[in-house]
């Protein structure tokens, strides 16, 4: 492999693990400030305690997010100088902005939170919280702005120099780029697949406790009952938003949506794909099962409409940007990458829908902690969001290659010049152990923790 | 002044408030062994930053991004430049990041001791190599016409910026122990106030050999004379207060003096480095400048409102915080990590 692919390699890793900690921090940090509320309100001890056991729990997992975003700053300048240079001038600012605006809060207060308890007053404790978990979903929206950007560039200018050649772009409107279209299906999309993580994963833990009896059972019913309507609201949200950026992506993003349906020649109507085989070389479909009409359906909200294929758009690409990269370059993405990751999301998503369904209806008929089988799924269906989450991601970033940005910069012109495959490979095999060592500590941490209940916070209480 | 101008000393202020807060965390970090005798000593000496050394960190985020979006040459350079330098800081930052988090989390003494040496690890060697980054910067390094660094890790250990990277380390040191002394009572207190007063002669000896070396190793003759100027010579004189005030045993005030040290030292440094962000050794016309790796005005304005609407707020939050965590800790006290 060559510094290019090991540069690819390590982002997808290192982004892959820092979004594991991310979403379960944004819709986790937002449940135990509604439950700090709950109890600033109420008084009743039972709101405490669930803010200390599950707040135990959040802040094992927020500082794995915070050390590994660490890592994605550095990582554009290391790997990917050519594109920083490129795209600085705009990718620059919402991070540098996220920073300013989102990490100062976040950091300062989880510090406030966790040694504040009994040093400050209730209310500033409560406040504390709270911008925890504004800090971190408004530092969410800045990075997505900056992503949004590769994915739909806009509010951009290009800077052409004597040969008439792009080499590099500027802000032209800073408005366009935190309103980007494409950033208002993205974030939503986001801040409610973290509910919707959050929400399985107290469900889950909530659930063992449940099936095997032990104390504390009314804690973990309600912390259940509130989990199952957190997720719920979570779910459905993704699933609503998640449609709307679909169909969003079939505007922009095209090739993104025909490799994730397998589509390899334009159709309309449309259909869409529930199994499709493709040949090696990703040219044509050697085996497909199709439901007629669907994918226009789902693309446009009615029967019939264009839905373009991968090689009508391959062979658009080729002419519209023959002058810049020749008539032969290749503008297909991974398709089977990108076609079973679309299912793997979406799968893991009605599958999240079906059991907060059923959880619901379960706890409405009060039978929610007698049916045991549904006790044996859900803590296994905690790593359902996780296999959702990083399955969009790769959706998502793969599916918009060859480019870094779209239509203005590729991949491959991206990567550090200067920076040779030994010193990629050898920081990416130290990442991947650091990493690998580190999932095994906190995964020791949170399932103990999980595991001996709040019993210690009750002590503490009394 | 150019906006471009006002960015670079703006990225000053961010390093400043960096290395002035996150130093003396890392001061503390690496005294933790030596001055916690037994678990709940070293617990005490940890929750002495605890509440505060992640937004302490924030500012070495801000001031990369700041750099990004402000000199997106500087920070392409400089990252792809210093690579292995910055993995060895990455992988130490994470450790020492989930050990604070992670310590106390489990009673086995082994597992304990790992976190307590990843802390002192995870302090010193970022503690050590932001030295030695600075210094290659202001002395030079290796980068073609295309601004890239052609160098390799090795070409970044010198005499001279392994000197600065140790008078760093050695400042920190002593910051640490100052705040120790500030913040802690009873035994800790008084090995804190002990280390301080040993440190405090070595200080000033690195800093004697910095300034030396400065002059040895820069050129500064021929750049700025004989006569290095106002702020160098006020950095030295808050440093001799610091070690005045030390023997005085008044460490309120060694505190702010210790502040005002690092303020006047980086202040000098990014002094020094002015009109440069990057020199180049392989030939000056290929050295990075503040105008050369400058963002365009649109986006340097938008970001001079941005900051000059948003540090201000987060020094009053942020100071608000000393003030609400105040108190002096002892193994006695209610402790979190």
């Amino acid at each position: 492999m060559d510094a290019l692919d090991l540069a690819k390699l390590q982002f997808a890793v290192t982004t892959i693990y820092h979004f594991f900690f991310v979403p379960l921090t944004l819709g986790l940090s937002l449940l135990v400030a509604v439950l700090q509320t709950m109890w600033y309100r109420t008084d009743n001890p039972i709101y405490k305690q669930m803010v200390k056991f599950w707040g135990k729990l959040f802040l094992i997992n927020f500082a794995m997010g915070v050390v590994t975003g660490i890592v994605q700053e550095f990582q554009f300048g290391m790997n990917w100088s050519e594109y920083s240079r490129f795209m600085g001038d705009i990718f620059g600012v919402p991070l540098a902005i996220e920073a300013l605006l989102a990490f100062y809060l976040e950091s300062t207060f989880i510090g406030v939170w966790l040694f504040g308890w009994d040093k400050l007053p209730k209310g500033i404790h409560l406040l504390s919280i709270w911008l925890v978990a504004i800090g971190s979903n408004i530092s969410a929206l800045w990075i997505l702005i900056a992503n949004s950007f590769m994915q739909q560039p806009v509010g951009y200018q290009s800077v052409i120099d004597a040969n008439g050649v792009m080499t590099k772009v500027q802000m032209d409107n800073f408005g366009d780029v935190i309103t980007n279209p494409n950033v208002m299906v993205q974030w939503p999309h986001v801040f409610a697949s973290g509910i919707t993580t959050a929400a399985f994963f107290v469900l889950g833990v909530s659930a063992w406790h449940l099936l095997r009896k032990t104390q504390q059972q009314d804690f973990f019913r309600r912390s259940a009952n509130i989990a199952t309507v957190y997720g719920m609201i979570g779910i459905v949200l993704v699933i609503m938003v998640g449609h709307s950026q679909a169909q969003h992506m079939v505007e922009t993003q095209p090739m993104k949506m025909a490799a994730a349906e397998g589509l390899f020649e334009t159709e309309d109507p449309a259909s869409f794909s529930l199994l499709t085989v493709g040949d090696l070389d990703q040219r044509e479909e050697v085996f497909a099962i199709r439901i007629p009409r669907l994918l226009s359906v789902l693309s446009y909200n009615k029967l019939d409409g264009e839905v373009r294929g991968i090689n009508d758009l391959q062979a658009e690409y080729q002419q519209e940007y023959a002058d810049r990269y020749g008539e032969d370059a290749e503008y297909r993405p991974p398709i089977a990458v990108i076609y079973w990751s679309f299912r793997a999301m979406v799968g893991a998503g009605f599958l999240m829908l079906g059991l907060a369904a059923l959880s619901l209806f379960l706890i409405y008929r009060n039978q929610f902690t007698t049916t045991r089988r549904l006790l044996i799924v859900l803590p296994w269906a905690i790593f359902l969001p996780y296999i959702a989450n990083s399955a969009g991601w790769i959706m998502t970033e793969m599916g918009r290659q060859p480019w870094i940005v779209f239509g203005l910069q590729r991949t491959e012109d991206a990567v550090s010049p200067n920076v040779s495959a030994e010193m990629v490979g050898l920081s990416l095999v130290i990442f991947t152990v650091l990493y690998g060592a580190l999932m095994g500590v906190d995964a020791y941490l949170l399932v103990k923790f999980g595991r001996r209940g709040p019993v210690e916070e009750t002590l503490d209480a009394a | 002044m150019e906006l471009y101008d006002l960015w670079f000393v703006l990225i000053g202020v961010l390093w400043i408030g960096f290395f002035f807060l996150e130093g003396f965390d890392y001061g503390v970090g690496i005294l933790l062994p030596f001055l916690g005798k037994g678990d709940k000593e070293r617990r005490a000496i940890i929750n002495t930053i605890g509440p505060v050394w992640d937004g302490n960190e924030v500012w070495m985020i801000t001031a990369g991004g700041a750099i990004f979006a402000a000199f997106p040459h500087w920070y392409a350079t400089l990252f792809s430049g210093f690579y292995l330098a910055l993995v060895v800081i990455l992988v130490s930052l994470i450790l020492r990041g989930v050990a604070f988090e992670f310590r106390s989390k489990d009673d086995n003494p082994r597992w304990r001791s790992f976190w307590d040496w990843a802390i002192f690890g995870g302090s010193a060697i970022p503690a050590l190599l932001w030295g030695v980054a600075f210094g290659n910067l202001v002395q030079g390094t290796p980068i073609d016409a295309s601004m890239n660094f052609t160098g390799n890790f090795f070409d970044l250990l010198s005499p001279y910026t392994l000197i600065c990277g140790l008078a760093g380390l050695m400042v920190f040191l002593l910051h640490g122990a100052i705040f120790l002394s500030l913040k802690t009572d009873g035994v800790i207190r008084t090995r804190a106030e002990g280390i301080a007063q040993q440190l405090v002669v070595l200080v000033i000896a690195a800093a004697a050999v910095l300034a030396a070396a400065n002059y040895v190793y820069l050129d500064l003759f021929s750049k700025i004379g004989i006569n290095p100027g106002l702020m160098p010579v006020a950095s030295a004189a808050a440093l001799l207060a610091v070690g005045y005030f030390v023997r005085e045993k008044q460490y309120g005030w060694a505190f702010v003096l210790m502040g005002a040290t690092i303020l006047l030292s980086v202040a000098t440094f990014f002094w020094f480095l002015y009109p440069n962000v990057m020199v180049s050794s392989t030939n000056d016309a290929y050295s990075l400048t503040v105008e050369t790796a400058r963002a365009s005005d649109k986006t340097l304005e938008l970001m001079t409102v941005v900051a000059l609407v948003f540090v201000p707020i987060v020094l009053l939050y942020q100071g608000w915080t000393y003030w609400a965590f105040r108190k002096r800790i002892t193994a006695e006290s209610t402790l979190e990590y």
